[in-house]
């Protein structure tokens, strides 16, 4: 076969969420292939879609028309074959369970045996440098650990396709560097395909090989960038040209989808 | 040593109430009838010991039989209305009838239904534990966040496993309340019930009976018994709630 393999189509996708005030259309005519292996950044103000069109990929929103395939099923039968690990914005960690045994949940449910439980989640925690950190309770760790501890969690029964809902969101700065730079590793190490919702400009920037910029009322997709950075690539791309002006790319094309209601 | 330092405060001011009755009672010479003191109290419930703790043995079954049944059920049908809205808009509105029913036209019904002995003392606390729990547990089963459940969702987790592993555990802290307020419920319950019929034993047996003797610190004795068996039966859930919920953020160690 000479044509790429998708692991997701989007063909004309509009979703429209009835709401006390009446219908608001949160998504309108959105297509999109990404192909497997590719890291792929959503950007765009709030109420673009973005964290919508995430939740109709993984089944936690049902399009109102247009079609989503995820390897070539849909959103549904890919749902329950597992096909993806999901991030939220918070990394809703069980509060009564070790962050063993939270990253341990979904293998739990999937009915994998004891030792290849314990297997798995020791190479999940050094996976995301939280080795020896097991036997704690979430709320002892700081906030950048539990999202790493919620991203081994979406890791540990390995998926090809990662979802990530700004991820990093509520952490500071520094810290959101630093996972940033660990989750391009975990990309280039893994293969897999990524997915990954933000309102940061340097952080889509940093983290892709496309950037899909969207823009809001209705949400759909303003504009598609390609990368020409290298997959291995540092932080100390952010002062080169190059990351200058795509980042300006993002920021003009923000401004042009957003201008109307300026 | 913490839990000694915990513990003088309450008991030097126990000790001063009781110090401060003792003398009210002998300098104005109040007559016994009216308000015993401690010591004769005391005196009494030395000497009655066999009694009490027979009354006790009577009582505590019909508490902890209709504590047990009364707990259980309420969750178990608080589980059943969450899974269907039918059985919510027809149960709710029955358990909350069911609440409002008052204890003392409750127990002479339960006499004539199951008996004097303590079973119809279990049944009067099964009506009055019941509803408490079927609300705190229906609440707690709704108290999931919508992220949590959508994860369960990702792993394509049936109902029961999003019962067992997400739902239960986060409505716990809401079964403890319940299970904490039923605690005095089903002693108040039990021994209301005791005064509508039972075998010539039981604290509210007692309590009626001695009262119509005019042994006022028999009376006294015996809620003596009653107030530490409530103050411990409550302790002991307190005590497995910190257990159990170790993880709640009212409960977490540094």
């Amino acid at each position: 076969m000479a044509t790429k393999l998708n692991t997701i189509e989007i063909d004309d996708v509009s979703l429209t969420f009835p709401t006390s005030d009446g219908p608001v259309q949160a998504l309108s005519g959105v297509s999109l292939d990404i192909v497997k292996g590719e890291f792929v950044s959503f950007i765009g103000p709030s109420g673009c879609g973005k964290t919508t069109l995430l939740r109709a990929i993984a089944d936690l929103e049902a399009p109102t028309s247009g079609a989503i395939r995820v390897n070539g099923m849909s959103p549904q039968e890919a749902r329950l074959k597992r096909a993806y690990g999901y991030v939220f914005q918070a990394p809703a960690l069980y509060p009564w369970r070790t962050v063993a045994s939270n990253i341990a949940l979904p293998l739990e449910i999937m009915g994998v045996g004891k030792a290849e439980r314990r297997n798995r989640v020791e190479r999940g925690l050094e996976l995301v440098n939280l080795k020896g950190f097991g036997a704690k309770f979430p709320w002892q760790l700081s906030g950048g650990m539990q999202q790493r501890a919620s991203i081994a969690r979406a890791l540990s029964f390995d998926p090809e396709l990662l979802l990530m809902d700004e991820p990093f969101g509520a952490l500071d700065e520094i810290v959101r560097d630093m996972l940033n730079q660990q989750l391009l590793q975990l990309w280039d190490k893994t293969g897999k395909t990524v997915l990954f919702v933000t309102h940061s400009i340097p952080e889509a920037v940093f983290l892709y090989t496309r950037i899909v910029v969207m823009s809001p009322r209705p949400g759909r997709i303003h504009e598609v960038i390609d990368c020409r950075f290298p997959r291995n690539r540092t932080l100390d791309i952010r002062e080169t040209p190059e990351f200058l002006d795509v980042a300006h790319r993002v920021r003009l094309g923000l401004r042009a989808g957003h201008s109307y209601d300026v | 040593m913490k839990a000694a330092r915990d513990l003088l405060p309450p008991l030097v001011f126990g000790a001063a109430v009781l110090l401060i009755w003792e003398g009210v009672v002998r300098l104005a010479g109040v007559p016994s009838v009216i308000l015993p003191a401690p010591s004769a109290i005391g005196e009494r419930f030395v000497h009655s010991i066999p009694t009490l703790s027979a009354d006790f043995l009577q009582t505590i079954r019909g508490v902890l039989a209709g504590y047990l049944i009364g707990n259980a059920t309420g969750l178990l049908v608080a589980i059943l209305i969450d899974r269907s809205p039918f059985l919510q808009r027809g149960l709710l509105p029955l358990g909350n009838l069911v609440s409002a029913l008052p204890i003392i036209g409750v127990a002479p019904i339960m006499v004539m239904w199951f008996g004097f002995d303590w079973p119809s003392k279990a049944a009067v606390v099964v009506v009055m534990t019941f509803f408490p729990m079927l609300v705190n547990a229906a609440a707690g089963l709704r108290s999931a966040g919508s992220m949590e459940r959508d994860l369960m969702r990702t792993y394509g987790a049936g109902y029961g496993q999003t019962l067992r592993k997400l739902r239960l555990p986060s409505a716990l802290p809401f079964v403890f309340n319940a299970l904490k307020i039923n605690t005095t419920l089903s002693l108040i319950g039990a021994i209301v019930a005791e005064f509508f019929g039972t075998p010539t034993v039981g604290m509210g047996f007692r309590i009626s009976t001695e009262v119509g003797h005019l042994s006022i610190d028999m009376v006294w004795a015996t809620i003596v018994v009653a107030a530490v068996t409530g103050s411990l039966f409550y302790a002991i859930v307190a005590l497995v709630e910190r257990r159990a919920t170790f993880w709640h953020a009212s409960y977490r160690a540094k």
